[in-house]
């Protein structure tokens, strides 16, 4: 075990302590014993779930880890009798108290959903039935599964809306899901499956689609719940920051069989197998290291009080105006990555499809080296279109799964007038630059993966030997492990080329590690901008302070660990 | 609330204001001059140039669409110099059968295709559900008349249960109207029941794939109340949409199966206007039905306020 | 119950799937039934071509010695020349005498004819408003209130209407059925075009600067392919119903054109007696529309799953 120490030795982890505590009181909630999922024929593995063994003991919180692929997600429906009809549990047991759900039969598995094991999902915005109000749905849970009357139903729910800790509980019973916020209804999804005190809660990415303050208030109040009932914890994650968070066990999960399962604290600092620490190596650390600096390039890119103003229409209101980005001043130099962090709807892609012109800006200039090209009419822009090209974040929706990687690539230096031969030529040589085989040129985009057609649209927008690259959320789609790679593709092709980068995302830790300077966005402003060092070191601005403190897992350094 | 149905009714004014300049335009279209064409093939010189002062043809074209649309707009629709009436007597005359045939259409198809649609989705793949498509192919495929000619030959010719061609009016016998309603209805139906029952599957079966429906069955729920409380409710906008769509195959459907059945409703008019060159009636007719249909619409759209909570803006 | 939750196969196996995707065209025609659809309308088509071959007679002959004679009698022709051939009249003769087997026949290739037309000029049309309405943004608004318009009025209404300008005649029958087909075909291109817009590989064929005719043409056109021969399919069944609907009013292909409608039509008065005018076309009609709705569900099943959810 080459443990390459990690720069600041590790804390302690909060959950640790308390876990020895209570692990002592309970048996387990939930065993699973050799569980084996089949797929459909034709697929690409024989089964989803493969010899899985772990127990979830009381008042114990379990995360089963993994990138996708890994079978995490079927362990969790296999356990509330909700597979899909193409999968079936074709071998093994789910012990929950003792009684095996596998062997239930569809009656009997209503009984215990959302009395002893409930479940909570992924997308809170489409999770809860859009024509119910919230109470209604609640309601539902409570009327299925007890006798209690119509008053001590809204008694209690009213009881167990303040306990998830949703203002005004009155008001939130009334009200329809999309009256509320990603997070609040998420909240509801937690009193809905907490309502009747279950032994197992099943957590299925709970706060992957939340914004990274509301996630560090939904995971404290999983915690905080889990804790003063009791209740054993199935909780499902990619992300290792949120391990560290919340875990008090940890199972890694690859292809469908489990590679190995510890304590939190054993597994993150000294995990015994090759691919748990490959996985641990490639979470990037939340500290920016130094970076060069580069005082004396020249700035490509300058953006001067830009702003971006969207006017919807209302009769008898006034009309709404979205002031998606407002006074943005922004300037990158050659061969410095500029990155812009903030939440959803903050404004920092607005601010990158402004530049990329893809929208036109309402307010503000953009200078392009000395070409202001904010006002520029559409057919004047075409010759400055070249100097900045755009990453976007969907691999699969990037490419048009009808023409060829080759095409693909020449298709800009084409528009430019080269000849059809020097921009295969070109295109050879980018697939080397990206690491992927020139020979594949020929080939469409569905034969490649996520990580490989992101290489490839780097390449193209390489192809047009930009001086500005942008990246928006460009590895936001990826497994870490292929974002790393990625990452490191992109940092040395700024390095070789000394490119300026514009990388825009809502992932901190991405951003620590890739950024020499960070605007932090949010509603639409940049409320700090500074050396990345600086920013992450000791932010100022107190909305800047609230994003860091909520970044799940930051007391934790990831250590980099030696492949096996 | 109100912002949405004011947008609603705003929105309607321009197709309005299309269908009218269309309908006005028909008349310039034909070759020939349209004074004459109004008259009809047995008109006197004298009649056409009092038809033409009325119309204003002199004026410029707009003036021209400006006297039209005013005396449409006060209930004016012309004179049918063939049938010897003022339009608006003639449609008034005609009315009742259309009416009473789109209702029993109507509520019938709806009433058969609703549930069927949703218990194929609720058993996609079934022998039920087999068949219910089928079924649905086959009556967007064979056409109303052909429909209505086996019916009546079945039902009213070889069994003898109901008579076959003719109307009488609902205050005259109510059972005899009753009986005449019966084969007319059922042929018009077909279409609408095979459409309806398509979509209402096509709707449930993408509601049941839904987020939401997974967290109802996580609930614990039974599959019944999964269906109806959480899954119909859901897919009823698609099929009110389809259903207010649908009218415009009603309307069609009424002008052949007035043909076929004999009844003297504004299908039936339509065709002996067309046949007889009878432009103001044919004109008033296609106004007249498309205005009808876009209100229908008008009021499923707000009717949409009522399912989904989402639209109350 | 059958709630898919598909989603908890993980993406490995949905990437898995997607390295195995053959080509559409050969996917759509393994469907059973497009296979089932387009061989009865191959049936047909040969039919339509075949019928001088396959024992007919002329269609539009009128023989007042044979009139009204029920499926199977033996008929005695006199020809021009003086002498007399006996046929049997499969299917009978109609009330001027005309053979009604010869007739159905012949009607095929009007019935086809219409059906294809209406579908290759509605589409045409279509393409060339929707891309017209969903690049060139001052425009979108007019064009498609003009659409509405002409949406509001009842298909069928709108064909009559327009029938009743131009007289009738097979050519107008068409361009009668197209025009209500249209704005249909525009709104489909249209909102094909605006969501392809909207999808980043367009952005970023945007930013290398490809010009707006290349975009349009190699990124933007092909995905309304699928859906266009999907719709192609389904509007012409819906002209052949509309042609034959008009046609059996009186008011469709003057009645001397042997067509499906017409015949029916020819065939309404003595109905009680010869219900076979009626029945033979009828069956013939509906064979064939049915034969492309099945092809049609077939092709959308396969070209283009996201619209089998809509109707």
């Amino acid at each position: 075990m080459t443990s390459s120490a990690s720069p600041s030795p590790s804390p302690t982890l909060p959950r640790q302590t308390g876990e020895v505590a209570r692990s002592a009181g309970g048996g387990p909630v939930l065993e699973v014993r050799n569980l084996t999922v089949s797929l459909p024929k034709g697929a690409d593995r024989t089964n989803a779930v493969e010899k899985v063994s772990f127990t979830v003991n009381r008042g114990e919180i379990v995360c089963l880890v993994g990138e996708s692929g890994s079978g995490k997600s079927v362990i969790a429906f296999t356990v509330m009798g909700l597979l899909a009809k193409a999968l079936k549990p074709t071998g093994g047991e789910i012990l929950l108290e003792g009684e095996n759900v596998l062997a239930a039969d569809e009656t009997r598995l209503r009984d215990l959903r959302c009395t002893r094991m409930s479940m909570i999902f992924q997308e809170p915005m489409t999770a809860l039935n859009p024509v119910m109000t919230c109470g209604e749905q609640i309601d539902e849970v409570l009327s299925t599964h007890t006798n209690l009357d119509a008053n001590a139903r809204k008694a209690k729910i009213l009881g167990i809306l303040a306990r998830v800790k949703l203002p005004e509980p009155e008001r939130i019973y009334h009200s329809y899901p999309h009256q509320l916020s990603g997070g609040q209804r998420q909240r509801i999804m937690i009193a809905m499956a907490l309502v009747l005190d279950p032994v197992l809660l099943i957590a299925d990415e709970p706060t992957t689609a939340l914004d990274v303050t509301t996630q560090a208030e939904i995971l404290k109040l999983i915690a905080e719940l889990q804790e003063s009932q009791g209740t054993g914890v199935l909780f499902i994650t990619h992300d290792f920051g949120v391990v560290a968070e919340i875990a008090h066990r940890v199972a890694v999960l690859r292809w469908g069989e489990l590679v190995e399962m510890g304590p939190t604290e054993q597994i993150l600092a000294r995990p015994g197998q090759g691919y748990t620490k490959m996985l641990i190596s490639s979470v990037p650390s939340i500290h920016p290291q130094h970076r060069g600096e580069r005082k004396n390039a020249i700035t490509v890119l300058r953006t001067q009080k830009l702003g971006k103003t969207y006017t919807g229409h209302g009769f008898f209101q006034k009309a709404r105006v979205v002031k998606a980005a407002v006074d943005v001043d922004l300037d990158i130099r050659k061969g410095e990555t500029l990155g812009i962090v903030g939440e959803s709807g903050s404004g920092k892609s607005t601010v990158a499809r402004c530049i990329a012109r893809l929208i036109d800006p309402s307010e503000g200039k953009v200078f392009l080296g000395d070409t202001e090209i904010a006002t520029m009419p559409a057919g004047k822009l075409r010759p400055h279109r070249k100097r900045v090209q755009i990453v976007f974040q969907d691999p699969y929706r990037s490419m048009n799964p009808r023409i060829t990687v080759g095409d693909f690539i020449t298709e800009g230096p084409m528009n430019f007038g080269l000849g059809r031969g020097e921009a295969l030529a070109r295109a050879r040589r980018l697939m080397e630059t990206v690491r992927l085989d020139p020979n594949a040129l020929d080939r469409y985009p569905h034969q490649f993966s996520g990580g490989q057609r992101q290489r490839i649209c780097i390449a193209r927008a390489l192809a047009m030997e930009p001086e500005l690259l942008i990246a928006d959320e460009a590895v936001s789609a990826l497994d870490v492990s292929v974002q790393k790679q990625v990452l490191e593709l992109l940092d040395e092709i700024r390095q070789r080329l000394n490119l300026a980068v514009l990388f825009i995302t809502h992932d901190l830790r991405v951003a620590a590690q890739i950024c020499d300077f960070v605007a932090v966005m949010s509603k639409g402003r940049v409320v700090e901008y500074g050396p990345a060092e600086q920013v992450f070191g000791a932010p100022r601005d107190n909305y800047t302070k609230a994003l860091f403190a909520a970044a799940p897992g930051r007391h934790w350094e990831f250590g980099k660990f030696a492949a096996a | 609330m109100l912002d949405f149905i004011a947008r609603r009714l705003v929105a309607i004014i321009p197709v309005l204001a299309v269908v009218a300049v269309f309908v006005f335009l028909m008349l310039r279209l034909t070759p020939g001059d349209p004074a004459a064409v109004i008259a009809g093939d047995n008109a006197t010189s004298d009649q056409i140039a009092d038809i033409r002062a009325k119309l204003g043809l002199n004026e410029p074209l707009w003036t021209q669409f400006a006297i039209w649309i005013g005396n449409v707009l006060q209930g004016n629709f012309g004179e049918s110099f063939f049938f010897k009436k003022t339009v608006a007597e003639l449609i008034a005359q005609r009315i009742e059968p259309t009416v009473a045939l789109s209702v029993c259409t109507l509520l019938f198809a709806v009433a058969v295709s609703v549930p069927i649609g949703v218990l194929a989705a609720y058993r996609q793949g079934s022998v039920f559900d087999r068949v219910v498509m089928g079924f649905s192919v086959l009556g967007f495929s064979v056409p109303g008349f052909v429909i209505g000619y086996c019916l009546i030959y079945v039902f009213a010719i070889e069994l003898g249960w109901l008579p076959v061609q003719g109307y009488v009016r609902i205050e005259v016998n109510f059972w005899q109207f009753l009986e005449r309603m019966i084969l007319p209805s059922l042929t018009l139906s077909v279409g609408f029941i095979a459409l309806i029952a398509r979509i209402t599957r096509a709707s449930v079966l993408e509601v049941l794939n839904e987020d939401y429906i997974r967290t109802a069955r996580a609930k614990g729920l039974s599959n019944r109340v999964v269906l109806m409380r959480h899954a119909l409710r859901n897919a009823a906008v698609p099929i009110l949409t389809v259903i207010g769509l649908g009218i415009a195959i009603l309307i069609g459907g009424a002008v052949v199966t007035e043909s076929v059945f004999g009844l003297p409703g504004l299908g039936r008019l339509t065709v002996e206007a067309v046949l007889s060159r009878d432009f103001p009636t044919i004109q008033t007719v296609i106004l007249m039905f498309s205005v009808v249909y876009v209100v229908i619409n008008l009021l499923i759209d707000i009717s949409y306020t009522v399912f989904d909570p989402r639209i109350r803006y | 119950m059958t709630v898919a939750t598909e989603d908890v196969v993980d993406s490995a196996s949905i990437a898995a799937a997607s390295t195995k995707r053959r080509s559409l065209w050969l996917v759509a025609l393994h469907n059973p039934n497009v296979i089932i659809g387009g061989a009865i309308l191959l049936v047909m088509v040969a039919i339509a071509a075949l019928a001088p071959f396959l024992g007919t007679i002329d269609p539009t002959r009128i023989d007042p010695a044979a009139r009204n004679k029920k499926p199977g009698t033996e008929i005695t022709m006199r020809m021009d020349d003086g002498t007399t051939v006996k046929r049997e009249a499969i299917m009978g003769t109609d009330s001027l005498g005309r053979d009604v087997y010869s007739r159905v026949l012949y009607g095929a290739r009007v019935s086809l004819a219409v059906g294809v037309s209406v579908a290759l000029i509605a589409i045409a049309a279509g393409i060339v408003i929707g891309l017209i309405a969903g690049y060139i943004r001052w425009a979108d608004g007019f064009i498609m209130r003009i659409m509405d318009g002409l949406m509001a009025i009842p298909g069928i209404l709108l064909a009559i209407a327009l029938v009743s300008i131009w007289r009738a005649g097979l050519v107008t029958v068409i361009f009668a059925i197209v025009v209500p087909d249209v704005p249909r075909v525009v709104r489909l291109v249209r909102s094909i075009v605006l969501t392809v817009r909207e999808e980043p590989y367009v952005e970023g064929a945007i930013s290398v600067g490809t010009p707006t005719w290349i975009l349009m043409f190699r990124h933007i056109l092909p995905n309304t392919i699928a859906p266009l021969i999907v719709q192609g399919t389904f509007i012409a069944a819906a002209a052949i119903l509309v042609e034959a609907a008009l046609s059996f009013l009186g008011i469709g292909i003057p009645p001397e054109i042997p067509s499906w409608g017409n015949i029916m039509a020819e065939g309404r008065t003595l109905f009680r007696v010869f219900p076979h005018n009626i029945f033979y076309p009828g069956i013939f009609l509906a064979f064939t529309v049915l034969a492309i709705n099945i092809m049609g569900d077939g092709l959308r099943d396969t070209l283009d799953p996201k619209m089998s959810k809509k109707v």
